[in-house]
């Protein structure tokens, strides 16, 4: 197949201007503005049915048409924090493919009315970003961002930004706070940053996946978008393979293919072990069994199994993995990732560390194992943004799948 | 309130304003929703997860729009699959609130055990213990065991001075942000922040000096544990021991509500002290704020410095005597002068009934009418009469100034002279207000101001003539800031003026208070600014009192209630000038220190100086007999704020030593000189000054005390809500009617000698080291020191050093100050701070410290 | 002092926000590649360009897992061992790492050559075991690799070059737009 959104794999040097131009690169931006008025730009989103590639899902035209219209400040976000366990797919994308990335924000910032366009990158990045920041001066001195761009009197700007690790900078209200200078720390919506954003203006973050996408929308249309994929989940999806496969990394796919076959696609289980589980969203999704391998790679497909799709971070784990010491690895990353902000997840994944720790080295007891489950269920739901929510899946899903486990690990 | 919405809450209806929050639409009909990170003054964050509850929204068919129903006709409700927080969701039509399912309980359970989970077990040496947000919502919502091993708790520092004033327990803290919240969105002092993140998230400060605020000590209060306590409190008392006693702030003109904790303490020989300083809730005037100079500075009450006994000349020195031997020595030395000889001078920190009896005194015990305020600064109390501010008088959603108000400010840096009015300003140029300043150098409140106007050196009177011209006409734009301003300020709905004495004259501010007066008073198409609710002219008062001193004629040319006297006595210049001349005899000081301040040159020609004082000050020294005074803790009286409220303060403490209340002091004295029977109590001569004082008519000391319910709900048991600031119970006070002038005030020409040159100009400092910060040894290290801010180009010109120590000539002689060179100096003005005060601006002469010795 | 030595580039910086405290986090990582860490001096520093109170910029050290407060060596080599790494030998990798440095995890050595961290997923699962290195990426590591690294860094260090470090590269680009 040839790839849409990693097109670097087929076409060397795109993430030069000219190389880029020469296969159909700025077409897009080009006719949406000479073509189309910002609102049928997102009719066109819209009706592609594109949803976000940061995890949730939302549809990208539907988050677009919050915007209110009047005039003033806006903004478009790139979110390109990607933080989560066995995530490295927008990396891939800013460093081989940026101008893809910029083209579709520009669409986006010229669809919403925003005149500067921010890429955050989480701070590790700051390396792989130079290819981005080259890109982006490119696309400047060609007259592809600034003032009055390809004459159709569309100005933006366009920026880089840098973290400096913390994954909670990835969701969008926290990466706003940061990306103004303060405490990476969410808030409580409302206020979305659609009605009150970065400096308080109204403002759209989106996956530099998601972004991806739109000029190859925009280009070939709604219609040849939902050919690809499923009705709910249509499109193409990259897909980070990692842990026990033969050949892990990036894979871009089409949305409806199974678990199975993507672990085929990465050369299958490394030395031909057994599977045992895999976490479908990096360490933010419940684990999932044998069972669930069937399921498609789409939004829903994973909700009969009580997981989810997420940002399709694929993290495979043969027999030998002892699942306690994988759940004590993850509870481990949330705890060290909880901005503190509001109890339950500051406390809860605190003390389900601790409790977690004790059961692994064997020295855990059933009244351990018992305060652990509740204390995740007590999370649950609980949490001002959804980290708390991700940090208690992988121990309430190894717990559901794999008590005997933890049972053998008690203290004799 | 036009935008009422109805909700459910537990089954009972409320209505409240558009926008209110759940937590406090639950509030208003007495359901308490737990909390610790909201507070009813900061804009919730919902961190805590405290509040959590079930809220349900009606259902509308999506074609329709149209209510959908049950079968029985109720509308139906969709409640969401979580638990949501009451502290960040506004009521909407028809909302129904759950606080008291399973589901809820569960929710609440499971907070209260996380918070605890790390949470030490020494509510036994807390000193929050007993009045303890986290102890009293464990008791109501808590499991009462917990499943945490104590092995796996975190152990963190104790005792982490964030400065000398406030002391952090790390261990305490539950991370509820209210703190860092209240320093960064209150108070615009963001010394405070969580360092870290997760379970390690922890406040810190790096400010110099540490937790660098006036308002620190109000973190203590909201602090919903023990993780914040004060350097002056801290291991002082439990607070159940504690006894509140009503009082007002001594210090600044807002006359700010506050509550002693009192103790009988065996360590001060059983007699009752106080232990701390807490706010006592008027959200009329200090809501529940009060700032460190009022907290910390009560110690000056029972410094060991303070006199005990009467002192009586003999032989050149001061010797201890009875009362009845000093009083009878004063009234008969007294009665041998002619009134034109006789002169009294008072300090304005003290009370409405000793001020009365104190003009009594001079007015009709001595014949004379050389009556005023040693130290006066600011004129314009008649005018105040007129066009002072009008208050709400309900305190049900105060109204406060916000969009399509305006709030201008003169010749005052609100922020050293009374904090509050300067956090009042602040929060209504936040709300939207515009906000004006002008003075002749940048101010703090110019961060917020709309126009920020500098005028030169001894162009006061000028500016804001050319202020009040332009506000007459009609101008739709100008370039001028000063046109442009007073466009904004005549078309506001609200318009309250705060005017001070920065830099001016006393002969200056008379005429800028009359020309403000004006100012207000101009229609321009609207209705003016004068007798509506936040409409007003408000004065900067030096001291707590200063209004009081007016309201009852300690004025060589008003007699109590502003009645003007036929021939107007010597004001405190002229009798300065007459001691030193020999034309005045005998004075009689209250509460004043002219010697110390560098106003009266020793006792010149006085026969008698008689002193009625709490210290032996420069002035008392030299006094011929010495009567020790209570202070404001030992005893009960009333002070008017500069919003002309008058309010009621309350005895604390055991008095010192054989020390009596000024009026008593006066009374006794005016007995000796046929002045009738002292009365025996504050509440009698308060009763006779309110016949006399017209606008005091109809008050005493019972309508004084009377109380409303104020919101938001602060002060009760619910400490979890508002923090420990007090519910008030003893009198929010009156604020007496102005009596609108039927035509503008006539404005007299003054002459102002602009100074040629590089000008000197006294600055403001909260922490001034005058006589009650002096004997205050926690700010020992905050008083601020003789500072002397030069603009770097002048300081260039004068091959002056920053932090080099300078001579200074200021009118009451040489003073040694420090150089900082800043650009809050205006090229041309030299600031000095921190030195006795000083009218209007001078000539700067300044000299490196060197050449000044050899010179 | 960052103000002067890199007033161009901290115009540029400042130039991409509308706030200056927007520029807190890139101010801060030039800080820190100037001075190693971030000291009080580095904090109060930044706090002084933008306006803020130090108090702030402690804050943001403390929250930002990229900002060392206390000294590190010259190079600071952080592996990441987080659960995707760790199916590929990232622990084994960390536990060699130690031996051949002679340090544990969070030491630094004698020389102050080098400061070993472990950190969380740093996005390049598939090609563990890594590390950063100055917030530059080695991958795809093993033992010979490791080493070869390390004699890399020795020899860079006694050229007394700094040619490991990204930082320069980022305000290299704020500079120029
Ligand atoms: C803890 C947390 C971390 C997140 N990290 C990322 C991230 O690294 N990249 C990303 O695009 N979205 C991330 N998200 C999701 C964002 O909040 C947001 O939904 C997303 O950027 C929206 O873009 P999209 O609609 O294009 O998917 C995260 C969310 C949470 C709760
Ligand atoms: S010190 Fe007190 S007010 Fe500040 S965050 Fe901790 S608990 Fe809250
Ligand atoms: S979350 Fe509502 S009070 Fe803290």
């Amino acid at each position: 197949m040839t790839h849409i959104l990693l097109r670097h794999r087929d076409i060397p040097g795109i993430h030069k201007l000219d190389v880029y131009r020469a296969h159909g690169g700025y077409q897009a931006l080009q006719k949406a503005l000479s073509e189309h008025t910002p609102d049928e730009v997102i009719q066109i989103v819209r009706d592609s049915s594109l949803r976000g590639r940061g995890g949730a899902g939302f549809p990208t035209g539907v988050k677009w048409s919050f915007i209110p219209k009047a005039p003033g400040d806006k903004y478009v976000i790139i979110n390109t924090d990607e933080s989560e366990t066995g995530t490295f797919k927008d990396r891939e994308l800013c460093e081989y493919n940026p101008h893809q990335v910029i083209e579709g924000a520009l669409i986006a910032a010229y669809a919403i009315g925003a005149k500067t366009v921010y890429n955050y990158f989480r701070g590790e990045y700051m390396d792989a970003a130079h290819a981005f920041e080259e890109a982006l001066q490119e696309a400047y001195a060609a007259g592809l961002i600034g003032q009055n761009i390809l004459g159709s009197g569309f100005s933006v700007d366009f920026y880089c930004h840098y973290g400096a690790g913390a994954y909670i900078c990835g969701e969008e209200t926290a990466l706003i706070k940061s990306l103004e200078g303060e405490l990476g720390q969410p808030w409580s919506k409302p206020p979305f940053p659609a009605i009150e954003g970065l400096y308080g203006k109204p403002t759209v973050v989106n996956n530099t996946e998601t972004l991806a996408n739109v000029p190859p929308i925009i280009i070939n249309g709604a219609d040849w978008y939902k050919s690809m994929g499923t009705p709910q989940s249509p499109g193409p999806k990259i897909v980070c393979m990692s842990g026990h496969v033969e050949k892990p990394g990036n894979y871009e796919v089409e949305m409806g293919v199974t678990y199975r076959q993507l672990i085929e696609m990465a050369g299958g289980m490394r030395g031909g072990k057994k599977f045992k589980a895999l976490l479908p969203s990096g360490g933010s999704g419940p684990v999932i069994t044998e069972k669930a391998l069937d399921a498609p790679l789409t939004y829903e497909g994973l909700t009969p199994f009580g997981s989810v799709m997420g940002s399709a971070s694929v993290i495979v784990m043969d027999e030998t993995v002892d699942m306690v010491w994988a759940a004590q690895k993850m509870t481990h990353f949330f705890k060290h990732e909880s901005c503190g902000k509001c109890t339950p997840c500051r406390e809860g994944t605190f003390w389900m560390e601790k409790v977690l720790h004790r059961i692994y080295e064997g020295h855990g007891s059933q009244k351990d194992v018992d305060t652990l489950q509740s204390v995740a269920q007590q999370i649950k739901g609980k949490t001002l943004c959804a980290l708390g929510e991700f940090a208690v899946s992988p121990v309430l899903s190894t717990l559901a799948h794999f008590p005997q486990e933890y049972r053998a690990k008690l203290a004799k | 309130m036009s935008d009422l919405v109805t909700i459910t809450i537990d089954g009972v209806e409320v209505n409240v304003p558009k926008g209110t929050l759940v937590v406090d639409a639950a509030k208003r009909i007495g359901n308490d929703i737990p909390v610790f990170c909201y507070h009813p003054k900061m804009t919730p964050v919902g961190m805590c997860r405290m509040c959590l509850v079930e809220i349900g929204l009606p259902v509308r068919d999506r074609a329709t729009g149209e209510l959908l129903r049950n079968p029985d006709g109720t509308p139906q409700i969709n409640f969401g699959r979580n638990l949501q927080t009451a502290c960040t969701v506004q009521v909407s039509p028809g909302m129904v609130v759950r606080t008291n399912t399973p589901f809820v309980r569960e929710g609440r359970e499971a907070i209260i055990e996380f918070i605890l989970s790390s949470h030490p077990l020494d509510c036994p040496i807390c000193d929050k213990g007993g009045e303890c947000p986290l102890q009293n919502l464990t008791m109501a919502h808590g499991k009462g065991d917990t499943r945490m091993e104590f092995t796996d708790k975190m152990k963190l520092a104790k005792h982490v001075p964030l400065g000398e004033l406030i002391y952090l327990d790390r261990e305490r803290c539950i991370q509820c942000g209210r703190c860092v919240r209240f320093q960064d969105e209150v108070v615009d002092d963001p010394v405070l922040q969580f360092h870290n993140r997760g379970r390690s998230l922890e406040i810190v400060t790096m400010s110099d000096p540490g937790f660098d605020s006036y308002w620190s000590g109000n973190t203590t209060d909201i602090c919903p544990v023990g993780a914040l306590t004060t350097a002056d409190f801290r291991f002082g008392a439990r607070p159940w021991e504690l006894t509140p006693v009503a009082t007002l702030s001594p210090h600044g003109p807002a006359g700010s509500n506050m509550t002693f904790s009192t103790r009988i303490e065996a360590a001060a020989g059983g007699r009752t002290v106080i232990k701390r300083i807490m706010p006592r809730q008027h959200e009329l005037v200090n809501e529940i704020w009060i700032s460190d100079r009022d907290r910390f500075v009560h110690h000056f009450a029972d410094a060991p410095e303070r006199l005990t006994q009467p002192l009586l000349r003999k032989n050149g020195s001061l010797i201890p005597v009875s009362w009845d031997e000093a009083l009878e020595f004063v009234a008969q030395k007294l009665k041998g002068f002619d009134g034109t000889a006789v002169a009294g001078l008072s300090g304005d920190r003290m009370s409405n009934e000793d001020f009365f009896l104190f003009q009594k005194l001079i007015r009709q015990g001595l014949k004379s009418n050389h009556i005023d305020l040693a130290n006066g600064r600011l004129a314009g109390g008649d005018v105040v009469a007129q066009v002072g501010v009008v208050n709400d008088t309900t305190y049900d959603l105060p109204q406060r100034l916000g969009v399509g108000d305006a709030v201008l400010v003169v010749a005052c840096d609100l922020h050293e002279e009374e904090p509050v009015w300067w956090l009042r300003a602040r929060q209504a140029a936040k709300r939207g207000a515009t906000l004006v300043t002008l003075n002749a150098r940048p101010t703090r409140l110019d961060r917020e101001a709309a126009f920020a106007i500098h005028y030169a050196p001894g162009t006061a009177v000028e500016t804001i003539r050319r202020l009040l011209n332009a506000a007459k006409v009609e101008v739709e734009q100008s370039d001028d800031p000063i046109v442009a301003a007073a466009q904004a300020l005549v078309k506001a709905n609200n318009l309250t003026i705060f005017y001070g004495a920065e830099g001016i004259t006393y002969e200056e501010s008379d005429a800028i208070a009359r020309l403000l007066g004006n100012l207000l008073l101009v229609k321009n198409g609207g209705s003016g600014h004068v007798g509506r609710v936040n409409n007003g002219l408000i004065p900067v008062w030096p001291h707590n009192n200063t209004q009081g001193a007016w309201d009852m004629g300690i004025h060589p040319a008003f007699e109590p209630g502003y009645k003007p006297v036929k021939t107007p006595g010597r004001n405190a210049t002229a009798v300065y000038a007459g001691v030193a001349n020999g034309e005045i005899r005998a004075l009689y000081l209250m509460g004043a220190d002219p010697v110390g301040d560098g106003l009266m040159d020793g006792r010149g020609q006085l026969k008698l100086l008689v002193v009625q004082e709490l210290f032996l000050t420069q002035t008392a020294a030299l006094a011929d007999v010495v009567l020790p005074a209570q202070s404001w803790a030992e005893r009960e009286g009333t002070f008017t704020s500069g919003e002309r409220r008058v309010q009621r303060y309350y005895p604390a403490i055991t008095p010192v030593g054989e020390c009596r209340p000024d009026w008593q002091i006066l009374a006794q004295m005016g007995e000796r000189l046929g002045l009738g029977k002292a009365p025996f109590a504050a509440s009698l001569v308060f009763r006779d000054l309110a016949k006399v004082v017209k606008p005091y008519k109809g008050m005493d000391y019972r309508s004084l005390a009377q109380v409303a319910k104020q919101w938001p709900d602060v002060g009760g048991e619910d400490l979890y809500y508002g923090g420990t600031a007090y519910e008030n119970r003893s009198g929010l006070g009156q604020q007496w009617p102005i009596t609108p002038p039927k035509e503008p005030f006539a404005v007299p020409d003054v002459e102002v000698p602009v100074p040629q040159g590089l000008t000197l100009m006294r600055i403001a400092a909260l922490y001034t080291p005058g006589t009650l910060n002096r004997h205050t040894k926690l700010l020992a290290a905050r008083l601020a020191q003789p500072t002397l801010l030069l603009h770097p180009q002048d300081a260039y010109a004068l091959a002056l050093q920053d932090g080099e120590p300078v001579t200074v000539a200021v009118n009451s002689g040489n003073v040694q100050a420090t150089l900082r060179i800043s650009e809050d100096a205006p090229v041309g003005l030299a600031l000095i701070r921190a030195i006795p005060y000083q009218p209007g601006t001078a000539v700067a002469h300044i000299t490196r410290v060197a050449e000044f010795a050899s010179s | 002092m960052i103000a002067e030595k890199y007033a161009k580039e901290i115009e540029g910086i400042l130039a991409r926000f509308p706030t200056k405290k927007s520029a807190v986090l890139p101010l801060m990582h030039l800080a820190q590649h100037e001075y190693g860490y971030m000291s009080q001096e580095a904090m109060r520093e930044v706090a002084s360009i933008l306006g803020l109170d130090p108090t702030h910029v402690l804050s943001l050290a403390g929250f930002y897992s990229l900002y060392y407060e206390e000294p590190v060596g010259r190079y600071v080599l952080e592996i990441c061992n987080d659960l995707a790494c760790a199916l590929r030998g990232a622990d084994e990798f960390v536990e060699m790492a130690t031996q051949k440095l002679g340090i544990p995890v969070d030491g630094t050595t004698a020389d102050g050559l080098f400061t070993l961290k472990t950190v969380m997923c740093l996005g390049a699962c598939d090609r563990a075991p890594m590390l950063q290195c100055n917030l530059k990426f080695e991958e795809h590591l093993d033992e010979a690799k490791f080493e070869a690294l390390l004699a890399r860094l020795r020899a860079e260090a006694e050229a007394g070059e700094q040619k490991t470090a990204v930082v320069p590269q980022m305000i290299a680009h704020a500079a120029k737009s």
